[in-house]
């Protein structure tokens, strides 16, 4: 109930100077750098994991991102990208985007990232089995996916744009979370609209209720669409104001993006400068 | 209903242009703006540093746009842009001369701003013929170079309010050019009608972007602003002109000092040289 006026409130926070700067070194810190395009090189994935590790080649003081995201293929050369850096990595699977495939090939795909040494798996739910009210489907397809996992950290993708409102959003949520997953994530980022702020206060809140009754803290991740420093700030504000300080955190609060870094690296050099910094400046994403 | 004889005046909200649209400024502000007697005209949107920064941004989303079309194309808007103009002309009088031109003198003006849009259109497929060349090099290479536009330019126009803002923005656009352009501070509402007659002569939005407001507070924030690549400073005043052209050096910015109101040089001032080794014979 009034996600969107509430969201749309919070959205006109004004957050500057120091405090900016911290929001925006801890945004960096959030970051998922995500590539999933059909044309994904190794070398493509080698350029974007070494941004991940220094994403400011010219200022060693920029944290790493949280995590880089790629196909299940691309996890072997990511993760020799990464090695010793803490950044970690993360493999759609389950037939990303769509997850429309035979549950074996789903929980191969998860095997397979895993086996290459993943070490977060992003899942989709099945939201024509969810929209269909087959909602035992979902869950068990979670479980089975969670125990493929095995050490490795589950998020799962409901793809809010596709559920249509958000009571599924809540229901899809709640699902989740008792079926173990240990991030909850609004889209693929395939689909527009891709993450908005009211979806993400209802899963913020649900994972706060969920906290409540059960003592586990469960994490965010808005992926797609999240494209400047400035919505970047309003989802941290939203996680401040609904789910608590606690979820400030990486282990707690992801963003899926790929623009959005270089807007925080340009906004970081502003502040720091103090002249308006050019995307020339930094290298591309 | 009772009448009134005296209808109520409709007077225009002199706001900014920035990528095609006419917003107030984000600051909320603005200033007011007299004719030469001193009285009052119209209040004039007073831009912010963050204005600025959208408008740079604007620029450089149509540049990509801009350049890209073909020199034959940028004169053929550019010639319209001097016919709606000429078709807007009695209003350009009008203002002129609330800004304080005698009648016969802002007439004089109107027509040579539009004459040298035409001017200027003409020469939007001749400059690479002029500004470009043929080298010959000790090699089994066809050499030449040709000319192409240096990027963004921020542009602090000078006061004379039509003809001196035309003098600066067509030179600058008429090569592929985009600009952002901080209009005149005492006699700013001129630049925004003109804005008014770019906006719909086909010239895409954001290739012109009008600023009005202070100087002193606007032109810095451009002068410094990474992303932008040249800078004018036909209108900056004597005591800003020094530090301008110090944090133009940031990103070593091509910059451009007040010299001859029009001719080739201010067109070429803002190009680049791309030469190209192109393989001949055997």
């Amino acid at each position: 109930m009034g996600a969107e006026e509430r969201a749309a409130r919070l959205a006109t926070r004004s957050i500057k100077t120091t405090a900016k700067a911290e929001a925006i070194d801890l945004a960096i810190g959030m970051v998922d750098l995500t590539t999933l395009e059909g044309a994904d090189t190794p070398g493509k994935v080698r350029a974007m994991c070494a941004k991940a590790v220094h994403p400011d080649p010219t200022d060693p003081e920029v944290p790493r991102v949280a995590a880089v995201c790629v196909y299940p293929d691309l996890v072997a050369e990511a993760v020799r990208a990464v090695e010793g850096s803490g950044v970690g990595v993360a493999a759609v699977a389950t037939a990303f985007p769509s997850g429309r495939a035979p549950l074996e090939a789903k929980l191969a795909d998860t095997r397979a990232a895993v086996a290459a040494g993943a070490t977060e798996i992003d899942m989709v739910i099945d939201r024509g089995a969810f929209l269909a009210g087959d909602y035992m489907k979902v869950w068990d397809e979670i479980v089975a996916t969670r125990e493929a996992c095995g050490d490795a950290h589950l998020k799962v993708i409901f793809e809010t744009g596709e559920l249509a409102t958000y009571d599924n959003v809540r229901r899809a949520s709640w699902l989740a979370m008792h079926a173990g997953a240990d991030f909850i994530k609004t889209s693929t980022g395939k689909l527009s609209p891709a993450a908005t702020l009211p979806v993400t206060l209802v899963m913020l809140e649900a994972v706060r209720d969920f906290r409540a009754r059960t003592g586990r803290r469960v994490g965010v991740k808005p992926a797609g669409g999240i494209r400047t420093t400035k919505d970047a700030i309003k989802y941290l504000v939203l996680v401040n104001e609904t789910a608590g300080p606690d979820w400030l955190d990486p282990a707690a609060f992801r963003l899926g993006a790929s623009s959005l870094l270089n807007d925080l690296l340009m906004q970081r050099q502003k502040l720091r400068t103090g002249v308006y910094a050019g995307p020339d400046y930094f290298t591309l994403d | 209903m009772a009448q009134s004889d005296a209808r109520l005046p409709v007077r225009k909200t002199y706001k900014l242009f920035i990528g095609g649209a006419f917003p107030r400024s984000e600051s909320g502000r603005s200033y007011v703006v007299n004719d030469a007697r001193g009285g009052f005209l119209a209040n004039a949107s007073q831009a912010s540093r963050k204005d600025a920064r959208d408008a740079v941004g604007a620029a450089r989303k149509a540049f990509g746009g801009w350049s890209g079309r073909t020199p034959y194309n940028r004169g053929q808007i550019l010639y319209r842009i001097a016919e709606m103009l000429e078709g807007r002309r009695g209003q350009f009088v009008e203002e002129l001369r609330a800004a304080g031109a005698a009648k016969g003198a802002a007439g004089a003006e109107v027509d040579e701003a539009v004459d040298r849009w035409v001017w200027y259109a003409g020469w939007a497929d001749k400059l690479a013929a002029v500004a470009g060349s043929a080298n010959p090099v000790a090699g089994p290479f066809f050499n030449f170079s040709t000319p192409e536009p240096t990027g963004v330019v921020a542009i602090v126009a000078p006061d004379s309010p039509l003809l001196g803002l035309v003098s600066v923005v067509a030179p600058a656009i008429v090569s592929g050019n985009t600009c952002v352009v901080v209009a005149s501070e005492p006699a700013p509402l001129p630049a925004i009608t003109l804005a008014e007659v770019l906006a719909t002569s086909d010239l895409p939005g954001g290739v012109v972007n009008v600023l009005t407001g202070r100087r002193a507070e606007l032109a810095p924030w451009l002068a410094s602003h990474m992303d932008v690549n040249a800078l004018d400073l036909a209108g900056a005043p004597a005591d800003l002109a020094g530090s301008l052209e110090e944090a133009a050096a940031g990103n070593l910015k091509r910059v451009l000092r007040p010299g001859p109101e029009a001719g080739i040089e201010r067109m070429t001032a803002l190009l680049e040289t791309k030469t190209v080794w192109h393989p001949v014979g055997t």
